[in-house]
């Protein structure tokens, strides 16, 4: 318990100084990235980990949030207005797709995920009136909220490191409260719930809310950072992604997205700079952690960490208290 | 006043005909015993009173209220819980948080996002009454996964009384169990007060006939003897379809 604390807080006092150790701003980019990614993660989590539903379309929300932004701006509606009536689509966009995809679960519901997905990516392709197609959306300015410009890298970071503590805050009390602990039910023994007197279908319709809410969240901070959207953006890759941070990191765990969102970007953004087949190892990182840590990165680590304790403890020599249990 | 009453209940699987035209009037506060061989269609009748699937026919009242399109998951709601023959339990989680999620599903709360469920000291102390009521309480925060067959059908148990229920059907709750391990739950059962129906499905006579009041024999989707105990194992049907001797 100690441990995990003290890994808190190091965590925090590393996230919060960052931009002050980080030699420049490419690097500092990159974390923002991870950032915003671990909170698309986090959110794709609420389903697949918790909610057991692999959501293999999520990369839609994503989209359609950020698109929604970048139509909004182009269109001259302020920032506050442009993230507003974004959130508004995509949650709407969210309440259709839990809607549709719902009807199934397991194999059933990747494969209508997966075919939403593609739909939304054949739209923004196609729909070229609105999302300018293969051209995309550029957004030109970043807000200013409070009068902080976030233009500068650090601003940026910042703003996404509040977003990030947030939802990962949101999230620690999610899977502690009785909604929570309702979905992984449902996730379990979804009959048995049904005979508890729980609302599956309900139930599992507020996580697909709320995993749209922090989906769409992220969309919008990837549409400021990058400042531009196309459709490769929503493509099933971009998908595929997603569901790998959570898997690679640890699916139903608090930090799994995290660390498996800082995987993907790091190999993707800093080792393709040194590496051309950065595909093939990021291909084979997931190999050696589903054969090593088929839990995931996160609870795999403690795993390991609690057995090298126990091996540590066996080791020293054992004292006996007079009757007591041994040490 | 009658518990439960089932009228000319019908289901069908394609061809097979599991539930045909099955009558049951359980009074309150009866102990009903539902006996038959293997596919006599028993637990098929359990999951056509608790809505998991739905007849083709009939109709099922609760309480004198007719709940025959009521669906499952607001049936215990209504005062009906049930255990099952093949333990469907939360392995993952502890035998506390087994109960809390009986408990949670009959709340209001269960739809709260923001509460810390652990901290919820009324839900937990109504959890640790009904393990303490099979004789759980003292491993109530052990892991599922560290328990024996019989404690685990305990839960099962525990899970039901937890939400206080007026009808509980219970599905072999005997199966699997050592001979002490039967002991213990017979006495449970028995300790549950008469303000609580019960229908039970058993196939170890034993312990079952102790615990009836009346005894239904199903048999290929009918009933063929109803009656008492005493009626019942004297009836030469039960003797030619069940007890075999």
């Amino acid at each position: 318990m100690s441990a995990r604390i003290v890994t808190l807080v190091v965590g925090a006092v590393l996230l919060i100084t960052l931009p002050f150790w980080m030699p420049g701003v490419y690097y500092l980019n990159v974390a923002s990235q991870i950032l915003f990614y671990a909170v698309f993660a986090i959110g794709l989590n609420i389903l697949a980990g918790y909610g057991g539903l692999v959501s293999l379309g999520h990369a839609a929300l994503f989209g359609i949030a950020a698109y929604a932004t970048g139509y909004l701006l182009q269109h001259g509606f302020g920032h506050p207005a442009a993230i507003l009536i974004a959130l508004v689509v995509a949650m709407a966009s969210t309440a259709l797709y839990a809607v549709l995809s719902l009807r199934a679960s397991g194999i059933g519901y990747i494969m209508i995920t997966l075919a939403l997905g593609e739909i939304v990516w054949g739209l923004a392709y196609r729909w070229i009136s609105v999302t300018g197609g293969d051209n995309g959306i550029s957004v030109h300015v970043r807000p200013e909220p409070f009068g902080i410009a976030l233009t500068s890298a650090s601003a940026f970071y910042y703003t996404c490191l509040i977003v990030f503590a947030l939802s990962t805050a949101m999230i620690a009390i999610f899977v502690r409260s009785p909604l929570g602990a309702a979905l992984k039910g449902t996730r379990d023994q979804p009959r048995r719930m049904n005979a508890l007197g729980y609302h599956v279908w309900a139930i599992r319709f507020w996580a697909s809310m709320l995993s749209g809410l922090l989906t769409a969240i992220a969309g919008i901070l990837f549409v400021y950072y990058n400042q531009f959207i196309s459709p490769q953006t929503l493509a099933l890759t971009a998908s595929a992604e997603v569901v790998l941070m959570v898997i690679a990191g640890g699916a139903s765990t608090l930090f799994g997205p995290v660390v498996g969102a800082a995987l993907v970007v790091i190999v993707k953004s800093v080792v393709s700079g040194y590496l051309t087949r950065w595909n093939f190892l990021l291909g084979a990182i997931f190999v050696a952690i589903v054969i090593l840590m088929p839990e995931g990165l996160v609870p795999g680590t403690v795993r390991l960490w609690k057995l090298g304790w126990r091996k540590t403890i066996a080791r020293r020599p054992k004292i006996f208290k007079a009757g007591g249990p041994p040490v | 006043m009658s518990a439960l009453t089932v009228s000319g209940l019908r289901k069908s699987f394609g061809g097979l005909h599991v539930t045909k035209n099955v009558n049951l009037n359980v009074e309150s506060g009866e102990r009903r015993l539902i006996i038959g061989p293997n596919g006599a269609g028993k637990t098929t009748l359990f999951n056509l009173i608790t809505g998991e699937i739905a007849a083709d026919g009939g109709s099922i009242q609760l309480l004198g209220k007719d709940i025959t399109q009521v669906p499952a998951r607001r049936r215990p709601h209504l005062g009906m819980a049930r255990t099952y023959q093949i333990i469907t339990l939360f392995a993952q989680d502890s035998i506390m948080h087994n109960v809390l999620l009986a408990l949670l599903g009959l709340s209001r709360s269960r739809w709260n996002p923001l509460m810390d469920l652990g901290r919820q000291r009324h839900l937990v102390e109504e959890a640790h009454q009904a393990l303490e009521r099979v004789g759980l309480g003292h491993i109530a925060d052990r892991p599922l996964a560290q328990t024996s067959y019989g404690e685990r059908r305990r839960v099962e148990i525990a899970m039901a009384l937890a939400q206080n229920p007026k009808v509980l059907l219970l599905d072999e709750p005997f199966a699997g169990l050592s001979i002490d391990e039967r002991r213990d739950v017979q006495k449970l059962l028995l300790a549950i007060p008469r303000d609580v129906t019960m229908v039970m499905i058993e196939h170890n006579m034993d312990v079952a006939l102790d615990f009836a009041d009346r005894i239904t024999l199903l048999h290929f989707g009918e009933v063929i003897v109803e009656g008492t105990r005493t009626e019942v194992v004297a009836d030469p049907r039960t003797r030619e379809v069940y007890l075999g001797h």
